[in-house]
C-alpha cells in the first residue's frame, strides 16, 4: 500500500499492471505521498479463509476496507457461554471479549504524534445502516463516542466534534463509512454522511483515519489474483496461505479458459461485495450460465473466475436436526504499531442445504469459533 | 473538565426523558378520566382531554364527536396523532436507539420491549374493561424505565440533561392540566374559592398523582385555590411546578460547575426569574391576578428554557463557536 501511494515500484517493475491499479475506482490520488502513522493503512483486516476438498486452507478474499462481523464473534461466544455453560468446562479457550481493548489500543498507537491522550471516535452512517448494531457494539466496547458526519466539522485542518461544551478535537476516526461518502470535498460531493475537509485534516497530519482511504485497491478480486506475486515481490517469500487459483478475465487466455469451462467454475464480479453477482457453475441453470457468458463477453475486465471450491462443512442445527452445512472463516487482524490477531474468528455458515454463499446479507448464519491455548 | 458529550446525544437524552414522562402523564390523565371523571348524571366528558392537549383541530378533522372510544383511540394507538402514547413511546424508542452507545443495555432492552408491546395493541385492548389494566401497564413501564435509569445510568453530563428533560416535561404537564381543569371546573370567575363538586377536584389531583399527598396536607376541605396552590407551589410534591423548576435549576448548576459547561446562561437567567416568581407570590395573589395569565407566563418561560438549552447545548441554532462552519 505504501509503495502504491508513494513510489509505485511494483507498477514500474510490471509485477502488477499499472492500469489495474491507477484506473481502479478505489485508487485515491488524494492519498499520494501521505504518510499514515507507523505506515499502517489497514488497521482492521478481515481475511476470508476456506478449507478445500483436500483439507488445505486457502485465502478466498481479503477485506481491507471496512470489514464487518467482529461483533458476532463476541456475541456468539457470549451466547454459547450462556446456553452451554457445561460445554466449556475444563477447556482452555482463548478469550475474544477483549477485542474492544485491542482495537482501542491499536487506534491510540496510530494517533497523530502530537496528541497525548488521543480522542478516538467511531464514525457511523447512523441508525438506519444495517451494521448499526455493530457500530454501537464496538463504540461501547471501546468506550468511545459513536458519531455521525453531522457531529463533526473541520476547521484549520483539524476535525472537531460538536459537544455540549463546544467544539472538541478528534484525533482518530474509526470510520465505518466508505471512502466515497467520507468527504464531499474530496470525493462524492453529494454525500450527506461525510465531513467536508476530513481529507485535508488527514493530509495535514492532524487526523488518522482507520482504515486509511484508498485501501480498496488491496481487497479487489482482480488484485487478489496477483497476491502471491505481490508477496514474493515485497517479501521474497512464498505465501503461507495459498490463494484459490484465479483466472483474470481481463487476460484473453483466461477469458477463453473461463468461457470454455463455465459450468465448472465460479465467476465473480471484481467490484462487488456481499456475495452479489456470483455465478456458481456447477449449481447454475443453463439459462443462468448463458446470462453469465453474455456478461463476461460484454465486460471481461469486470470478472474473475475460480475453480469451484467445495467449502468444508460443519455440523449445524437446522429444522430437521443437525446437518452438514458449508462454512468459511474470517479472522480479524488489528494493526497499530504492530499487528495483533484476535484468537477467534467469524465462522460464517450457508444455512441453505448445498449453498456455498455464506454472506449474512444472503441468509448466512454464524458460529462461535474456538482457539485453544 | 469531564468527558465531552456530543451535542446530539444531549438533545436525544433530553427528549428521551421528556417523551417517557409525557407518555406516563398521558396515561394518568386518560386513566383518571376513565375512572373518576363522571359527572353527577354518570356521563363522561372526553372533550377536555382534547382541549388539554390543544388538539381540537386535528381531532375533529378525523372525528365527528369526542366519544370515549374515539378519544381513547386517538390518544393511545392512533399512528396519525403525533401525541398518541404509541407515537410518544416510538419517539422515546427512536431516541434510545440513537443513544445505544450511551445508555445502559438494560434501559434499551426495557424500552424496546415496551415499544413492541405498544405496537402490538389491538382495538380490542381498548375495550372499557381492559383499560385500567392497560393504563397501569403503561404507567408501570414508564416508571420501570425511570427506575432502571436511576439504577444503571452513569452520572455524567447525560444524566443531568436527562433529568432536566424529565422535570421540564413534568412542569409543563402540570401547568397544562391545572390551566385546563381549573377554568373548566369553575362555574364562573366569581366562584373562585367557593366549594364545588369535590369529585372533579379529586380527579384533577389523581391525574397528577397528588390526591393522597393533598389529603395529608389539607384533610378537611378541598378548594380550587388550595388545589392550585398545591400543584404549583408545594415544595414536597414531586409533580409541583416549583419543585420541578428547582430541580432543573440544580441540574443546570451542576452541569455548569461540575462539568464546566460555560454555555447555558440564558437558560439559567430564565430559571432564576421563574424561581423568583414561584417563590414570592402566594396562591391567593396568583389567583387574584389571574391564574390563567400566570400559567401562561410559566409555560412560555418553560418553552424559552427549552429553546435556550437547544441553542446552548444541542447545537440546534447557529452556536457561536461554529457559526462560520459549513453545516
Amino acid at each position: 500500500m505504501a509503495d502504491i501511494y508513494h513510489d509505485q515500484k511494483i507498477l514500474r517493475d510490471r509485477v502488477l499492471p499499472a492500469d489495474l491499479i491507477l484506473n481502479h475506482s478505489c485508487y485515491r490520488p488524494a492519498m499520494r505521498r501521505l504518510d499514515p502513522p507507523h505506515g499502517t493503512y489497514v488497521h482492521i483486516c478481515g481475511t476470508d479463509i476456506v478449507r478445500d476438498q483436500n483439507g488445505t486452507l486457502l485465502v478466498l478474499e481479503d477485506n481491507a476496507r471496512t470489514p464487518s462481523g467482529v461483533s458476532y464473534v463476541i456475541e456468539n461466544r457470549n451466547l454459547m457461554q450462556r446456553a452451554f455453560p457445561d460445554l466449556l468446562k475444563g477447556i482452555a479457550l482463548r478469550p475474544v471479549e477483549n477485542y474492544g481493548l485491542m482495537l482501542a489500543a491499536a487506534l491510540a498507537e496510530v494517533a497523530p504524534a502530537a496528541c497525548e491522550t488521543p480522542c478516538i471516535v467511531l464514525l457511523s452512517p447512523g441508525i438506519y445502516n444495517s451494521a448499526y448494531f455493530e457500530h454501537v457494539f464496538l463504540a461501547r466496547e471501546m468506550g468511545v463516542p459513536l458519531v455521525e458526519g453531522r457531529d463533526l466539522f473541520e476547521a484549520d485542518d483539524h476535525v472537531y466534534m460538536r459537544t455540549t461544551g463546544g467544539p472538541s478535537r478528534v484525533d482518530v476516526i474509526y470510520r465505518r463509512i466508505d471512502d466515497d461518502f467520507l468527504d464531499p470535498e474530496a470525493f462524492r460531493p453529494d454525500s450527506m454522511l461525510g465531513v467536508p475537509g476530513i481529507m485535508r485534516a488527514c493530509r495535514a497530519g492532524n487526523l488518522t483515519l482507520a482504515n486509511a482511504v484508498g485501501t480498496g485497491i488491496a481487497d479487489d478480486k482482480a488484485v487478489y489474483a496477483y497476491m502471491p506475486r505481490i508477496i514474493r515481490y515485497y517479501l521474497d517469500q512464498e505465501p503461507i496461505l495459498s490463494n484459490v487459483e484465479t483466472s483474470i478475465c481481463r487476460e484473453p487466455a483466461a477469458l477463453r479458459y473461463t468461457l470454455d469451462h463455465l459450468a465448472s467454475l465460479v465467476v465473480k464480479p471484481v467490484g462487488e461485495a456481499g456475495g452479489y453477482g456470483i455465478t456458481i457453475g456447477p449449481l447454475a441453470s443453463r439459462q443462468e450460465l448463458e446470462e453469465c457468458r453474455a456478461k463476461l463477453l460484454a465486460d471481461p475486465a469486470n470478472y474473475i473466475s475460480q475453480p469451484c471450491i467445495m467449502l468444508s462443512v460443519a455440523p449445524t442445527l437446522v429444522d430437521g436436526g443437525v446437518a452438514p452445512r458449508h462454512v468459511d472463516l474470517r479472522p480479524f487482524a488489528v494493526t497499530g504499531k504492530e499487528t495483533r490477531v484476535l484468537p477467534g474468528g467469524l465462522t460464517r455458515v450457508a444455512l441453505r442445504e448445498g449453498s456455498l454463499i455464506v454472506n449474512s446479507s444472503q441468509g448466512g448464519g454464524s458460529k462461535d469459533t474456538w482457539v485453544l491455548e | 473538565m469531564s468527558e465531552p458529550l456530543l451535542a446530539r446525544y444531549a438533545d436525544c437524552i433530553f427528549w428521551l426523558a421528556r417523551y417517557v414522562e409525557r407518555a406516563e402523564n398521558l396515561a394518568r390523565i386518560l386513566d383518571v378520566n376513565e375512572i373518576f371523571a363522571r359527572d353527577s348524571r354518570g356521563g363522561q366528558d372526553w372533550l377536555p382531554i382534547v382541549q388539554l392537549h390543544s388538539d381540537s383541530k386535528r381531532f375533529f378533522a378525523g372525528h365527528a364527536a369526542a366519544s370515549a372510544e374515539a378519544v381513547l383511540r386517538f390518544y393511545v394507538t392512533d399512528v396519525d396523532n403525533p401525541g398518541s402514547i404509541l407515537n410518544t413511546v416510538r419517539s422515546a424508542h427512536e431516541n434510545a436507539r440513537t443513544l445505544r452507545p450511551l445508555i445502559s443495555t438494560e434501559m434499551w432492552v426495557q424500552l424496546n420491549v415496551f415499544y413492541n408491546e405498544m405496537r402490538a395493541l389491538r382495538p380490542a385492548d381498548l375495550a372499557p374493561e381492559r383499560l385500567p389494566r392497560l393504563f397501569a401497564t403503561i404507567k408501570e413501564a414508564c416508571q420501570t424505565h425511570t427506575g432502571i435509569t436511576e439504577g444503571t445510568f452513569y452520572r455524567d453530563q447525560g444524566w443531568y440533561f436527562y433529568q432536566i428533560g424529565r422535570y421540564l416535561e413534568r412542569a409543563d404537564q402540570t401547568t397544562r392540566l391545572l390551566d385546563m381543569k381549573y377554568h373548566l371546573l369553575l362555574p364562573s370567575p366569581a366562584d373562585v374559592g367557593s366549594p364545588i363538586d369535590a369529585s372533579q377536584w379529586n380527579a384533577l389531583l389523581r391525574s397528577a398523582a397528588g390526591y393522597h399527598a393533598y389529603r395529608r396536607l389539607h384533610s378537611t376541605n378541598i378548594t380550587p385555590a388550595r388545589v392550585a396552590g398545591f400543584l404549583l407551589l408545594n415544595l414536597s410534591f414531586p409533580r409541583s411546578v416549583v419543585l420541578c423548576v428547582r430541580e432543573i435549576d440544580a441540574m443546570l448548576r451542576e452541569l455548569k460547575s461540575r462539568h464546566a459547561l460555560r454555555r447555558g446562561n440564558a437558560a439559567a437567567e430564565e430559571l432564576d426569574r421563574l424561581r423568583a416568581v414561584l417563590g414570592t407570590l402566594s396562591i391567593e395573589e396568583i389567583v387574584r391576578e389571574g391564574l390563567h395569565e400566570f400559567l401562561d407566563l410559566v409555560q412560555s418561560q418553560l418553552i424559552a428554557i427549552t429553546t435556550d438549552l437547544s441553542t446552548a447545548f444541542f447545537g440546534k441554532a447557529p452556536a457561536l463557536a461554529d457559526a462560520s462552519e459549513p453545516q
